[in-house]
């Protein structure tokens, strides 16, 4: 156990090693730095200074070193556009994605699974056709699209639920939250909806696929033979064996979560990392971008690490010689 | 004696795009308490659909379509699906062929027996704990106590299997149905199993049904015997009568078709009452064909030596080396096969035969020792091009015949990919010529080159695996338990094969088997092996008769009694 999380920790600094590599390119490959801080009619000698100032007239390597050394301090430098600490930037918008990737993880996860094992067990009654057709839904349409239509249904025509923004927050310890207040609840279901739908239509059809699979099994149909209720076979039995391969992918959408949330933030204006990225590209607002990445990538790793320590948790056979 | 189960007149249809697929035919059989009926056959004879009947769980499609089936007085073939959940396992308890798998493999043993028993007995948590550890112990499961929390996976093939019979006894049932029970297990672990059932049949006052294509487990635990063959009911009676003095024309030729341990014979016996299976193996002279060219000129010496081979897999991983656990799979080995000899390998699952044959093939490497292919050292990495023309003289066939043939591929493409990838003939027109040669040569007919492997049956796979082999004009030819996989009829003719191209191109043989009448009937010389060790290496009838070593001796006492099947 203890090698094996050894193991995967080192790969896990490798990739945050290229990704870092990758981001600091950045710096240097997306347009001239100097060019976007100073207006059109700074002088030459103003230019140099500033090229001097941020060290980018120094040998590449060396450029890279303090790069690194002051990222593995928490420090992404000044944002180009804001003159603030990105850190500092990013950490003040960073509870408005986690909130809104946790709801719709929840509804992913938790809807995902029941409809997955519903449709499997149930595979031939009407409901599970009707929810398999309307999951191709899910999985064939884009996420901007689904959102625009959301808010056209549920903000426009219906007028329940506000179009865009994030309403009703409340500060608890420094976490700028909003899920204690009623506003803050009907602004995050849209945005959550929209960004949950593809996710729970993967673990739908994937929970789904692997029920069939169980269900095939010879130890079902042991437990059947043992004259076991269907409740303990579907849900005691089954369900555990089929959560196995949905954990990794689950993982890997939460991942999935966090990217696609750029795009749902711009949807919904949700004041969250992602809209911040969005609106640092417009502007090539490098430091921004580059934090972005390292940021994402690490949530990637972390969440990958917790995947690999959940199936010591799931399986058994796993933990061979554990024990 | 009344009877605990009577089946009258069983039908069982399977609905199919071509029309109903009749699996079950107007079979009637009964068992009384305290008997053990063996219900016999070959793969698709129907025997497990009848066993899966009894306990209403037949695979969808198929269904009942005539019969009764009376448990202790009440039909059960119509009863609901509830009502027959409450029978399964509380009065009849079933056992499958595969303890890998019949157990959930995330939940330990204890919560397994205990849900059965809740559910079965109606009692509570910590008594079913103390009921749990009692039926373990019944089983033969030393310790039980602590294995209670233990998953299935940390028992071995046999104990597992004891823990599933655990479960089939958990809601004390009167009828036993067990089917395949021993098929997956080795010939040791078989004959403790087979024990304990008929100990717990006798001391239960239990019905048992057990349902084999292994004609030894019946003379070994069976009171009476049922043939069955292609869903019909073809003969029963006791075990005695039947296995001596059979009536009906396709028992007579399945127990003959069951290879002998007790003395040497040319061919094996082939069951010829079964449809199909009477293909003539059409040898023609070979002696200036294809296949006998580029031999090389020495009929003499040694073909394989192998020097003090081992080889080791890790079992446990760690990052310090005193952590780490492997198992050394092959320990120490030398053995020296002649040309043209066949030599044997025998021993249970896990003794390390084929990792060994998979060493010589050069399909591991080997952590030290030497393998000289007729005289070359083949691990020496100076000579490369040498070794692989020495490799290409030696080709593999493996047990399983419907893993080992790419499903995505023509017979034709799969036979003549090692000719093309060797270029060993002139032209492409040539190498369809010998591809068609070589399918006769198998014994199947040439139209079947344009067909793909799920097009056959296992016994013609294997020949279609056989001819593939035999592409790289090979003249060392390692098999794998080549038949460990089929029916015993088709068991024969596949050796039969094997034993007339061995000799028609004097091939030189590793033939590896957990089977001994098996290794007796095909083999020059034999080696025994143990925990990855040779135990003895003997002349065949000398190891059959004069075993020296104890473990040789405990492996032949293991032998199906064969004195059940003469007078």
């Amino acid at each position: 156990m203890f090698y094996f999380i050894l193991n995967r920790l080192a790969q896990a600094l490798l990739v945050m090693a290229v990704v870092s590599a990758i981001s600091f390119s950045l710096f240097n490959f997306v347009g001239d730095p100097v060019n976007n801080m100073v207006g059109q009619d700074a002088t030459r000698e103003q230019r140099i200074e500033i090229r001097q100032q941020l060290g980018l007239d120094d040998p590449i390597l060396v450029q890279y070193q303090r790069f690194m050394i002051n990222v593995a301090q928490g420090d992404f430098g000044l944002s180009y556009r804001i003159k603030q600490p990105v850190s500092q930037l990013i950490l003040e918008r960073l509870p408005a994605t986690l909130e809104l990737v946790f709801a719709s993880a929840v509804i992913a996860v938790f809807i995902g699974i029941v409809l997955g094992v519903f449709t499997g067990i149930r595979r031939y009654s009407w409901v599970s056709k009707i929810i398999m057709s309307v999951s191709l839904i899910g999985v064939s349409l884009p996420t901007f699209i689904i959102g625009i239509g959301l808010i056209y249904l549920f903000a426009v025509y219906l007028r329940w639920l506000p179009s865009s923004g994030r309403a009703g927050v409340v500060e608890l310890g420094g976490w700028k939250t909003s899920l204690l207040t009623v506003d803050g609840w009907r602004s995050i279901i849209l945005p959550a909806i929209t960004l949950s739908l593809f996710q729970l239509t993967m673990i739908l059809r994937l929970v789904r696929a692997e029920m069939l699979e169980v269900m095939r099994s010879d130890y079902i149909k042991f437990a059947r033979a043992r004259g076991l209720a269907n409740r303990a076979i579907h849900f005691g039995h089954a369900l555990r064996n089929t959560l196995v391969p949905v954990i990794t992918i689950i993982g890997l959408n939460i991942g999935g979560l966090i990217a696609y949330s750029v795009i749902t933030e711009t949807v919904f204006q949700w004041p969250g990392t992602g809209l911040m990225f969005i609106q640092a590209v417009d502007f090539v607002d490098v430091p921004i971008m580059a934090a972005y990445l390292i940021f994402v990538a690490l949530l990637f790793v972390v969440i990958n690490l917790i995947v690999d320590i959940l199936y010591f948790v799931v399986d058994p056979r796993i933990r061979r010689g554990g024990s | 004696m009344t009877n605990l189960l009577e089946i009258k007149n069983l039908s069982v249809d399977f609905p199919s795009r071509r029309g109903q697929v009749a699996a079950v035919n107007m079979v009637s059989i009964a068992v009384a308490k305290g008997e053990v009926l063996g219900l016999v056959g070959e793969s698709g004879a129907g025997k497990s659909t009848v066993g899966n009947s009894v306990i209403n769980l037949l695979e969808p499609p198929g269904y009942i379509s005539g019969g009764e089936i009376v448990f202790d007085g009440t039909r059960i073939d119509q009863l609901s699906n509830e009502e027959m959940r409450k029978i399964r396992g509380a009065r009849i308890g079933t056992i499958f062929q595969d303890p890998q798998t019949s157990l959930n493999p995330l939940m330990t043993i204890g919560k397994q027996l205990s849900e059965t028993l809740i559910e079965t007995l109606k009692i509570s948590g910590a008594s079913a704990r103390e009921k749990s550890i009692e039926l373990l112990d019944s089983v033969g499961i030393p310790n039980p106590e602590p294995r209670l929390d233990a998953y299935p996976h940390q028992f071995s093939g046999g104990m597992r299997q004891r823990v599933v019979i655990a479960l089939a006894l958990a809601g004390d049932p009167d009828l036993i149905i067990a089917d395949e029970p021993t098929t997956a297990l080795d010939v040791s672990i078989q004959k403790q199993i087979l024990d304990l059932i008929k100990s717990l049949c006798k001391q239960r006052n239990l019905g048992v049904i057990i349902v084999t294509h292994d004609i030894g487990v019946i003379a070994e635990i069976a009171d009476r015997v049922a043939v069955m063959y292609n869903g019909q009911l073809v003969e029963q009676g006791k075990v005695k009568q039947v296995l001596q003095k059979p009536k009906h024309d396709y028992t007579k030729s399945l127990i003959s078709a069951v290879p002998s341990g007790d003395q040497k014979l040319h061919r094996f016996t082939v069951v010829d009452y079964i449809d199909g299976s009477e293909e003539k193996v059409t040898l023609e002279n070979v002696s200036d064909h294809w296949l006998s060219k580029n031999k090389s000129s020495e009929t003499h010496g040694t073909a394989v030596s192998v020097k003090n081979l081992s080889i080791e897999f890790a079992i446990r991983q760690a990052l310090f080396r005193k952590n780490r656990i492997s198992l050394k799979a092959v320990d120490d080995v030398s053995i020296e096969i002649q040309t043209g000899e066949s030599f044997g390998l025998v021993g249970e699952s896990g003794s390390g035969k084929s990792t060994l044959a998979r060493l010589i093939a050069g399909l591991y490497t080997p952590k030290s020792g030497d393998i000289n292919i007729f005289g070359h050292n083949v691990l020496q990495k100076t000579e490369k091009t040498k070794t692989s023309l020495i490799r290409r003289k030696m080709q593999m066939i493996f047990q399983d015949p419907y893993s080992s043939l790419n499903s995505r591929m023509t017979v034709e493409d799969i036979i003549s990919e090692p000719i093309r990838f060797h270029r060993s003939t002139e032209n492409s027109s040539e190498t369809t010529e010998v591809v068609k040669d070589l399918i006769s040569f198998v014994g199947m007919p040439t139209t079947s080159l344009k067909k793909y492997p799920h097009e056959f049956s296992g016994g013609q796979r294997q020949r279609i695996s056989i001819a593939r082999a035999l592409a790289s004009r090979p003249e060392i030819l390692i098999c794998d338990e080549p038949t460990s996989a089929l029916d015993v009829s088709v068991q024969a003719n596949i050796l039969n094969l094997l034993k007339d191209l061995q000799e028609e191109l004097s091939l030189t043989m590793l033939f590896i088997s957990h089977d001994l009448p098996v290794i007796r009937q095909m083999c020059d010389r034999v080696a025994v092996m143990q925990n990855g060790k040779i135990c003895e290496i003997a002349e065949t009838d000398k190891l059959f008769d004069h075993p020296e070593h104890d473990y040789s001796k405990h492996l032949l006492g293991l032998m199906p009694r064969m004195d059940l099947f003469r007078l």
